[in-house]
């Protein structure tokens, strides 16, 4: 079994061979469902020229928004992105480029990627800045926009619970972007809240399945900081 | 008088259908939730992956894990399924979403939307509100008649960058109800109290007057 066992017990070893320039899907609804860890760990070591894919970019020294602190995205792809002030700042500067995306496009992308399908069509952004120089077709009476499919390097996601051979289960919408992710990484790092043995997940509620995850890594603490604390009145 | 938020939310709460399931976006529409009539059960999808959003968390049962799209903590309502970003614009692309509520800076006679983006402000990005409006056959716009400055939003053609192109049908206003078709809004409903003129008087667009304008009931 030892060929499955994907656990490795530092940050360092879980983001060997990340390089400047690298392409890193990050999984995550603004902070939710976030690897933390793995977030600080290449702040740590402060790898530059990086093209982020994430949905959103963190909040000021939060999340992607310490990578911005060291300017270490060239570009980041995403759909909302304007949460913190520095990003507003590196977006003016022009220091930082954006490709914004459609919150359904950037996931289909993601999910094609690790699906082995280049390009799809789809209505979305028909008509709009979006689909500015990008092939269009129409397809019995609707007009479509191709769009091309991403992967990355890496891809650093957050799941609840993994066995050692990578197998992974998300808790409530912390899944978000993850699941995608994790498919379209050469390298998937999973950073989770508890790692069992395997057989002890129930092979029917498997979210993702361990091909797809080469590292596991168990997160030292996860903060879990809430950007809209909301309760009953 | 001029609607309320609260009156717009209501009378768009007047389109809900028992067993629906409903993405409302931020703001108006979020209130559309307050105002489910008796009898109807509909079911709230939430574009970061939860179809049955729930109540707002007590403090007890705050969750950070369990969010809405604004990034609200809720909980999840009897009968919720958790799922991927994915997944859960497979259903909004698919056109499996019932209804969609979503506000808008202009709207346009040819059914042309902008609401994501104003030139020379900060862009954040578009959300999911380009799939939605794409996605979506049946979807409600609310949003103000005209600027602060008196300037109409209901246009012969939008001057923001559009979020979809021909796209909507139908728009609530604090002054009227109104569907496009044929290249013109149709005043379908006016505010109580409201006249046809000043409703007139305030659409830039083609607006298609029937002879009989009924009044609201909020």
């Amino acid at each position: 079994m030892s060929g499955f066992n994907k656990v490795v017990n530092s940050y360092e070893e879980a983001l060997e061979g990340f390089k400047d320039d690298m392409t890193v899907m990050i999984g995550g609804f603004g902070l939710c469902g976030i690897p933390e860890g793995l977030i600080e760990q290449v702040y740590k070591m402060g790898n530059k020229g990086l093209t982020a894919i994430s949905n959103n970019a963190g909040v000021d020294g939060f999340g992607l928004g310490k990578w911005l602190e060291k300017r270490q995205i060239s570009t980041m792809i995403g759909s909302y992105v304007g949460e913190n002030e520095l990003f507003e700042k590196l977006l003016l500067s022009g220091e930082m480029e954006v490709i914004l995306t459609p919150q359904g496009t950037l996931a289909e992308k993601i999910r094609a990627g690790g699906a082995g399908i280049p390009a799809f069509f789809t209505a979305t952004g028909f008509g709009t800045k979006v689909a500015e120089g990008k092939e269009t077709r129409n397809i019995d009476g609707r007009d479509y926009v191709l769009e091309p499919s991403l992967t990355a390097d890496f891809a650093l996601v957050k799941a609840w619970k993994a066995d050692t051979m990578g197998n992974l289960i998300f808790n409530k919408t912390a899944m978000n972007f993850n699941p995608m992710m994790a498919t379209a990484g050469k390298i998937t790092v999973a950073e989770v809240e508890e790692i069992v043995e395997p057989g002890e997940l129930d092979p029917n509620f498997i979210h993702t399945p361990g091909i797809y995850v080469q590292r596991v890594i168990k997160g030292d603490s996860f903060e879990k900081r809430i950007e809209q604390r909301t309760v009953k009145a | 008088m001029a609607l309320s938020r609260e009156q717009i939310a209501m009378r768009v709460a007047q389109e809900l259908e028992d067993g629906f399931y409903v993405n409302l976006g931020i703001g108006i529409p979020t209130l559309v939730a307050n105002y489910v009539p008796k009898g109807v059960s509909v079911m709230m999808q939430s574009e970061n992956g939860l179809l049955g959003m729930g109540e707002f968390p007590t403090e007890e049962t705050i969750d950070p894990d369990l969010i809405n799209a604004g990034k609200q903590t809720v909980t999840a309502a009897t009968g919720a399924a958790f799922f991927s970003s994915a997944e859960s614009f497979a259903m909004i692309r698919g056109g499996h979403v019932d209804l969609t509520v979503l506000g808008a800076f202009e709207v346009d006679q040819e059914g042309n939307i902008a609401s994501w983006m104003i030139p020379g402000k900060l862009v954040k990005g578009m959300g999911g509100a380009m799939d939605l409006v794409a996605g979506a056959e049946n979807i409600i716009v609310t949003m103000t008649h005209a600027n602060k400055h008196g300037q109409s939003k209901i246009l012969k053609k939008c001057t923001l960058p559009l979020t979809g192109a021909q796209c909507i049908k139908h728009v609530i206003t604090e002054l009227a109800l109104m569907e496009i078709k044929d290249g013109a809004f149709h005043l379908v409903e006016r505010a109580p109290g409201v006249s046809v003129e000043e409703i007139k008087e305030k659409t830039e667009a083609d607006l298609v007057i029937p002879d009989h304008v009924p009044e609201m009931n909020v």
